[in-house]
């Protein structure tokens, strides 16, 4: 008994002076504290700078390239030609294969991962669920140069075999495969806006008698409208910078044409090619670069500052 | 030991008995009489060999500690108790004559006429007049002047038109606790139910929103029968015609609730009431 409260005393003291010690050093600690918070900033900053960075050389090399062509008629231009002898550099054809494509993927996209969301946050047990959304993710894991691998040996033969007015290169197969790809973004980031709704909303649509399917439709989804709305926009604007699947699948014709069986050419895939070695550098085909990827930015730029405002204005309290 | 559970149980099923007995001489319909009733969650045996009978258009309550069941069987009475998928019942409850746990009968008619109020007000993330107008809607009722005429009768019938009448378009969650709740009765009573479940309606609620509520109740009973679930026994013994007392997924008592709260024949009610434990 008397050991054991010698014992305790003994730890007491150690307490004691393990924290006496570790005043003595308090200073260093203090300095620390400053220095930590400083570094983490600039840890921070560097994202920022990056970005800003990025957006200046752009705005530089584009402002160089609007001195050699006219802005007015690279924006409004249906033709583009920069290889030719009188090239031509209008990027109205880019920007129809970049939003026809992109179009096709949501219409591809949207509706089967809606569903999937649908489906996994209001009617599958746990157990299908924990089975079924780390596969659907899986789908996000895999390289696009495999999409467009894909899209070029089996999606474009398949389709040609039903169709046969669709060319060994069009944008109709890459469109599909890319919301192929964009379908677990979609059903994923919708399902965490579902299954986020809490459970009392639920009980209280079908304690008035409402099916499940009521319920889903009429209470679920319009509150996690924001976030269904959020992951469409996010989904389209993975499909306008998508670059691989289009490159490989849609071939190089700078077609301006709204006919999907045909070969077009996106933003992206226009980058990959021009860049791939024919532009020596201070050329305008080597500007005609910048200019192109400066819309891509913007496009982008929009549409993630859409997603925002649109997640806000939709966003239901509960 | 043993012997004394089982004298007990006995002592039970006869006033269980008693209680049909007095129920039908007292010349009220019968809204609910439940047989037998056995409830599992997996293998955790939550409600046993409940019988109970509840009268058309009286306030009946059900108190009781935690986990003793009573939530559960004010949820088997709408069926929303099999939202949890490893629920298991056998025995029988009918509905004005209808057997409802037959899974053959339609479990969104049940609730069409069985409305039920929860424990934390839970209105649609909507306007006030769209949570009102919800029910109405679905069960296909489009004209807006019907529509007006329910939103203002149900906020009226909830004493809670005067608060909101200006806001109709405005988000639900700008509502204080309290009206939340009131609103959430004015939904249930657009579809006009005849059965008004509440489990603990108040207990989210500071006392003068429950006053209101305990008020309301009382203006209900006229035209629904309520069945309301507390945790609060001063609440039980001023709102309600009669009052069961659940123990371990058990009926201990079921009687008039005067008698409950006076002179209650079995000694776990009284210590229950008296405070001693729960």
């Amino acid at each position: 008994m008397a050991a054991n409260s010698k014992l305790e005393r003994d730890h007491e003291i150690d307490v004691k002076q393990m924290i006496e010690k570790n005043k003595q050093s308090k200073s260093f600690s203090q300095v620390v504290e400053k220095i930590v918070p400083i570094m983490l900033f600039l840890f921070a900053i560097i994202t920022v700078l990056t970005t800003v960075g990025i957006v200046m050389t752009l705005l530089s090399e584009t402002i160089e390239f609007f001195k050699r062509v006219p802005i007015w008629d690279f924006f409004t231009g249906t033709v583009l030609k920069p290889m030719s002898q009188n090239p031509e550099f209008g990027v109205l054809p880019l920007i129809n294969g970049t939003i026809i494509s992109s179009l096709i993927a949501m219409l591809v996209a949207g509706p089967i991962g809606l569903m999937a969301a649908i489906y996994l946050s209001e009617y599958a047990s746990d157990r299908v669920r924990k089975v079924l959304k780390p596969m659907l993710e899986i789908l996000a894991g895999i390289p696009t140069i495999v999409y467009g691998f894909f899209a070029f040996t089996f999606v474009t033969p398949v389709i040609r075999s039903i169709w046969p007015d669709v060319e060994a290169t069009n944008i109709l197969s890459p469109g599909i495969v890319m919301g192929i790809m964009i379908i677990p973004m979609i059903a994923s980031l919708s399902e965490d806006a579902m299954s986020s709704v809490p459970n009392s909303i639920r009980d209280g649509a079908l304690g008035l008698g409402a099916t499940r399917l009521e319920t889903t439709f009429k209470v679920v989804m319009p509150a996690a409208l924001s976030g269904i709305i959020a992951s469409f926009v996010l989904g389209i604007s993975r499909a306008i910078g998508e670059t691989m699947i289009v490159t490989i699948a849609s071939g190089s014709s700078k077609n301006f044409t709204f006919d999907i069986t045909q070969s077009m050419q996106t933003m992206t895939a226009y980058i990959v090619e021009v860049s791939g070695g024919e532009a020596a550098a201070g050329t305008t085909i080597y500007y005609s670069l910048y200019a192109v990827a400066m819309t891509l930015f913007v496009f982008t730029l929009l549409m993630n500052l859409l997603a925002r405002y649109v997640s806000r204005k939709f966003r239901e309290e509960y | 030991m043993s012997l004394l559970t089982v004298k007990e149980n006995i002592s039970m099923v006869n006033n269980g008995n008693t209680d049909i007995v007095s129920a039908v001489q007292s010349n009220s319909n019968v809204v609910f009489d439940t047989k037998d009733l056995n409830l599992w969650y997996g293998e955790t045996h939550a409600l046993k060999d409940i019988n109970l009978t509840i009268n058309e258009k009286e306030v009946t309550a059900i108190i009781g500690p935690s986990g003793c069941g009573k939530s559960t069987y004010l949820k088997t009475l709408n069926r929303m108790v099999e939202l949890v998928p490893t629920v298991r019942t056998t025995g029988e409850i009918t509905y004005k004559g209808k057997s409802i746990l037959d899974k053959s009968s339609k479990v969104e008619e049940l609730r069409t006429h069985v409305g039920m109020v929860f424990q934390k007000p839970n209105p649609f993330p909507k306007s006030i007049y769209d949570n009102i107008a919800y029910g109405p809607r679905i069960h296909g009722i489009r004209n807006k002047k019907i529509l007006d005429e329910i939103v203002e009768k149900s906020l009226r019938g909830a004493y809670i038109w005067d608060e909101v009448k200006d806001r109709l378009k405005e988000n639900a969650y700008g509502l204080s606790g309290g009206q939340q709740q009131r609103l959430c009765i004015a939904r249930t009573l657009a579809i006009e139910p005849d059965v008004i479940l509440m489990d603990e309606p108040t207990s989210a609620l500071d006392p003068k929103s429950t006053l209101k509520i305990e008020d309301l109740v009382q203006e209900l009973k006229k035209d629904y029968s309520i069945i309301i679930v507390t945790h609060n026994m001063q609440q039980a013994a001023r709102i309600s015609d009669r009052t069961a007392f659940f123990l371990n997924g058990e009926v201990v008592e079921f009687d008039v609730t005067d008698t409950i709260f006076t002179k209650p024949t079995d000694n776990r009610t009284e210590d229950y009431i008296s405070g001693r434990f729960g």
